[in-house]
């Protein structure tokens, strides 16, 4: 076997194995980028196939923080009871309950809730536990946790590290699917938070409704991580209560205008300058959160 | 079986098993090396990592929101290439691309209105004529300012 068959070869288990979903499009179409170096043609060939697409969602973490900086409030009601874990005992009730713990313990974290934070770590670390994600959450994270308890920045982290962990483990071990449903959960727990959390306020210059309106940008996103596990019935489940919400936020209108990045010299951070504005009446927004409360409780119990 | 029926098996045990090892250290690329160069940024805890050949390329959708300040973070393993990537908007619209900034694996940004973006990632094939490309770890990480 000569060293090129060996690369080949290992290239060929690669695509068999890799956690990572590719796309149908080959590399050379629609590239975004212009040529460069030489590759001999039959290797060129095997990378073509196709070009490797990610999908991502908001997570947890990133969910949270999107709905404390809109100027909510905390609700504890809203969260899932820990006492739920012993509930779940499918593959499907744990991804999807690992999301929904994961989203309450950042959005506990995030308001400073010491007690609700090891609450839910230990929640969510069961439900990892669950789904055999080794180490996801380790008895030496739960001390450092523990140990920084009022520190919020390493709280954090430690959260960034276990969504990691997860998220990694599921997907270096093939079980895409599960991470897709995993992120899900969590999404959908985040959107339960916050229209309840709008409750019968005004939706007008809401900034937390503009964040519900927003997540309308991300269905695409949702719908096309799950079909790349549409052999999956549990990511293929997922994927309809998605679709019940697209028919709603269908009724949401954005406009947005063209964008402009604009580079600020002295501290390089740019802004990506555009105008938008979006529509939701009363009406849908109601029925968005009884849709969004009826899967949760599905979800949940 | 045969000596050579042997090594032929545990030849293609030891490359079956190869991808997995290294997905192993591409985490720990992406925790190592990447994560900590978020900070002050704070990662958003999701993981995009893969194993990409010189000459490969890869896209990755996201919705970033209004009024956050963001750092996408685009690192390569050291036996790659500096990796080169660009922000495309849904209109295909180029944003920003580094090779215009020396190959920088970091953009902060912020949006006046929230977007969805594209971001496109490609390993480059060395000018040298190669036989055998290069194989690494490229991982595509998010951080925002809580």
């Amino acid at each position: 076997m000569t060293g090129r068959s060996i690369l080949l070869l290992l290239i060929f288990l690669g695509l068999l194995t890799d956690g990572c979903n590719r796309g149908a499009k080959s590399a050379g179409e629609n590239s975004e980028f212009e040529a460069t170096g030489t590759l001999d043609p039959e290797t060129q060939e095997q990378i073509n196939t196709a070009k490797r697409i990610f999908y991502s969602l908001p997570s947890p973490l990133e969910t949270a923080m999107l709905i404390k900086n809109a100027g909510a409030e905390y609700d504890e009601r809203l969260l899932n009871p820990v006492e739920n874990t012993s509930i779940y005992l499918t593959a499907k009730s744990r991804a999807l309950n690992l999301g929904i713990y994961s989203t309450d313990l950042s959005y506990a974290s995030l308001f400073d809730q010491t007690q609700a934070t090891l609450n839910y770590i230990e929640a969510a670390k069961a439900m990892a536990d669950g789904l055999n994600i080794l180490d996801a959450i380790d008895e030496e994270t739960m001390e450092r946790l523990e140990n920084n308890i009022n520190n919020r920045d390493v709280i954090i982290d430690i959260i960034s590290e276990t969504l990691m962990n997860s998220s990694s483990y599921l997907k270096e071990n093939g079980l895409e699917a599960t991470a897709a449903v995993v992120l899900v959960g969590g999404w959908m727990e985040g959107l339960y938070i916050a229209t309840n959390l709008v409750g019968e306020d005004q939706l007008e210059g809401n900034k937390l409704v503009e964040r519900i309106v927003d997540q309308k940008l991300s269905l695409d996103i949702i719908l096309n991580l799950l079909k790349q596990s549409s052999e999956d019935e549990d990511a293929l489940a997922v994927m309809d209560d998605v679709k019940e919400l697209k028919s709603i936020f269908d009724k949401i209108s954005i406009e947005q205008g063209e964008v402009t990045a604009v580079e600020d010299p002295e501290t390089n951070v740019t802004t990506l300058r555009s105008e938008s504005s979006m529509k939701i009446t009363r009406d849908v927004f109601n029925e968005l959160r009884i849709r969004v409360g009826k899967i949760r409780s599905r979800y949940i119990s | 079986m045969t000596k050579k029926g042997l090594l032929f098996i545990s030849l293609f045990a030891f490359m079956l098993m190869l991808p997995v090892a290294m997905h192993g250290q591409c985490k720990q690329f992406a925790k190592k090396i990447c994560k900590v160069g978020l900070h002050p940024y704070q990662h958003d805890g999701n993981y995009h990592a893969a194993l990409l050949i010189e000459g490969e390329e890869a896209e990755l959708y996201k919705t970033f929101y209004s009024d956050t300040d963001y750092r996408i973070g685009v690192c390569g393993a050291s036996n790659l290439s500096d990796i080169e990537f660009k922000v495309v908007d849904s209109n295909g619209k180029v944003l920003y691309d580094n090779s215009l900034k020396d190959f920088e694996w970091k953009w902060d940004f912020k949006l006046e209105s929230s977007q969805q973006l594209k971001i496109v990632v490609r390993v480059p094939v060395p000018d040298a004529q190669v036989e055998e490309p290069s194989e690494g770890c490229v991982a595509i990480m998010f951080g925002f300012l809580d």
